[in-house]
């Protein structure tokens, strides 16, 4: 009974404003594995995504900024974790 | 001191941050309060329900100017496996009483109305700035440092979150650890009025508080939860981080997955998603907190750790309020005094003791007590295992109520069933 989950269609609805230039997290070059496989889990917004190859990706634009990627994963997937500029990042209308 | 040194300067407009501003302005303090979102509430998410009594206090009446959602009357509370639901059911039917009640709120709108509270009692306010860094004086903090710019200050308030990295910075806060919090994810889901009004049995203003306990979080640490709001409704589930190695599904998945639940798709069929939100929950109280106090500095709301899960309440907001207040009515002790050091900003501890650390310290086992996997699988199963029977007439012989429960209680085991029941007792 349960159907794959779609989080981009549900980022889709939400005001982002994407800080284009200045990404807030990063990823390491050679992220611990088993972190990040724990963040495609863990990421409420979908944004670290299994890939075929056995890779994880990740896009940072559709961030929701709640830090659970920093508190599992900064030092040994994440190389910086910070909420984006002024004015950058989602824009909660209802909240 | 030069002339635009600021008697304190807030990080953070939440409750917490725009509570101490208010509290500020209001006896003529030279206030400023910074939030990196575009307007207050921006960048800040609640289930969520706040209880009344503390802001209350600060502004009698406020529910009848606030964008204030729903007046919660019912409350429900509901053990949940993958297809069946057993739940309790409570309505209060009486007259409010303020100072008793408490609201469904959603705080894009609600943190901007109390930012204008204390914009209007003469606070500074400046939104789209991310503060960066503390300044330092002599070791002790004077100031915050935004896009470049040095803003200084006799003393400033963190009231920056969950996440404060400032605190971090500052070495007063270890860094989050996954064992004290949890991620909760939310939908917004609109109804039209009157139905949304039919199906939950409310009249007028009325509203539901309802906590579901085993399937939502896959019987990991945490629950769902479901707030009626005006014309919306706040569903979505917590789910502690540290177990979410353990985790079969995702946390989007969790939630996907409640949605479908026989007992939530007959609440949520016809509505509208309008927002998608995440944000992490401080869960484990007195356990995760560490300095609240230094030369200069204070610390307040979810930034404090400022919350309480004890499984059927969940408070976060009405402690954030009143820690606001209480760094507030500290700093203008120490105005008086002219006095900003560590020393004597640890008044702000001793307020803290006649309000939200009081019944932190209350309940400070019950973390602990919670963090139990039984919690979120076996009891709610073996609750629904005894109403399952209770209900179920299929023409055999029937089975003594005692034996019923001897039965379903065998399967968590006694010797788990007394032990969980002792620590119960104790963390209650």
């Amino acid at each position: 009974m349960s159907t794959p989950v779609n989080v981009d269609v549900k980022l889709g609805i939400n005001k982002f404003n994407v800080d284009e230039h200045h990404p807030h997290i990063i990823v390491k070059s050679q992220p611990d594995m088993q972190v990040m496989a724990l963040l495609t889990k863990a990421c409420p917004a979908g944004l670290y995504k299994q890939q075929e190859d056995g890779s994880v990706r990740f896009d940072y634009a559709g961030c929701l900024e709640c830090g659970t990627c920093r508190i599992l994963g900064l030092g040994t997937a994440l190389e910086k974790w910070e909420y984006p500029r002024g004015t950058f990042g989602i824009e909660y209308r209802y909240g | 001191m030069s002339e635009d040194v600021f008697d304190a300067i807030i990080v953070g407009a939440g409750l917490a941050g725009s509570v101490a501003a208010l509290v500020l302005a209001r006896e003529g303090a030279q206030v400023l309060l910074i939030e990196r979102g575009n307007s207050a509430g921006a960048k800040n998410m609640t289930g969520g329900r706040m209880y009344a009594h503390s802001l209350e206090r600060i502004i009698p009446g406020f529910a009848e100017h606030a964008p204030v959602e729903r007046l919660i009357t019912h409350e429900k509370l509901s053990f949940l496996t993958e297809t069946r639901a057993m739940t309790v059911d409570y309505h209060n039917g009486d007259a409010p009483k303020s100072g008793e009640v408490s609201y469904s709120v959603l705080r894009s709108k609600f943190d901007a109305w109390l930012m204008e509270q204390a914009e209007n009692a003469g606070a500074q306010c400046i939104t789209g700035i991310r503060v960066d860094k503390l300044v330092l004086k002599d070791g002790k903090v004077a100031g915050v440092e935004a896009d470049g710019d040095v803003l200084e200050a006799k003393a400033v308030i963190l009231a920056d979150g969950v996440n404060s990295l400032l605190a971090e910075q500052l070495g007063m806060t270890k860094p989050v650890a996954a064992e004290n919090v949890a991620v909760g994810v939310k939908e917004l889901i609109e109804l039209p009025k009157e139905l949304l009004q039919n199906r939950f049995n409310l009249q007028g203003k009325e509203g539901t508080a309802w906590l579901f306990a085993g399937a939502p979080t896959d019987g990991l640490m945490g629950g769902g939860f479901l707030y009626t709001n005006d014309t919306t409704l706040s569903l979505g589930l917590v789910c502690g981080l540290h177990h979410l190695k353990e985790a079969k599904k995702s946390v989007p998945q969790m939630l996907e997955d409640f949605k479908k639940h026989p007992l939530v798709a007959p609440l949520i069929a016809g509505g509208k998603m309008i927002e998608y939100g995440a944000h992490v929950v401080p869960e484990a109280g007195l356990r995760m907190q560490t300095e609240l106090v230094r030369d200069g500095v204070l610390i307040a709301g979810d930034a404090a750790g400022m919350c309480m899960n004890l499984g059927f309440t969940i408070r976060g907001m009405d402690l954030a309020i009143s820690s606001g207040e209480a760094a507030a009515k500290t700093l203008l002790g120490a105005m008086q005094r002219d006095d900003f050091s560590k020393q004597s900003l640890s008044e702000y501890l001793t307020l803290l003791e006649d309000g939200p650390l009081r019944d932190m310290k209350m309940y400070q086992k019950m973390p602990a007590f919670l963090d139990n996997p039984r919690m979120f699988t076996q009891y709610p199963e073996m609750a629904i295992g005894i109403a399952s029977e209770l209900f179920t007439i299929n023409g055999k012989p029937p089975v003594p109520l005692r034996k019923n429960i001897l039965k379903h209680a065998k399967k968590v085991g006694f010797i788990n069933l007394i032990k969980d029941g002792i620590k119960g007792v104790t963390a209650l």
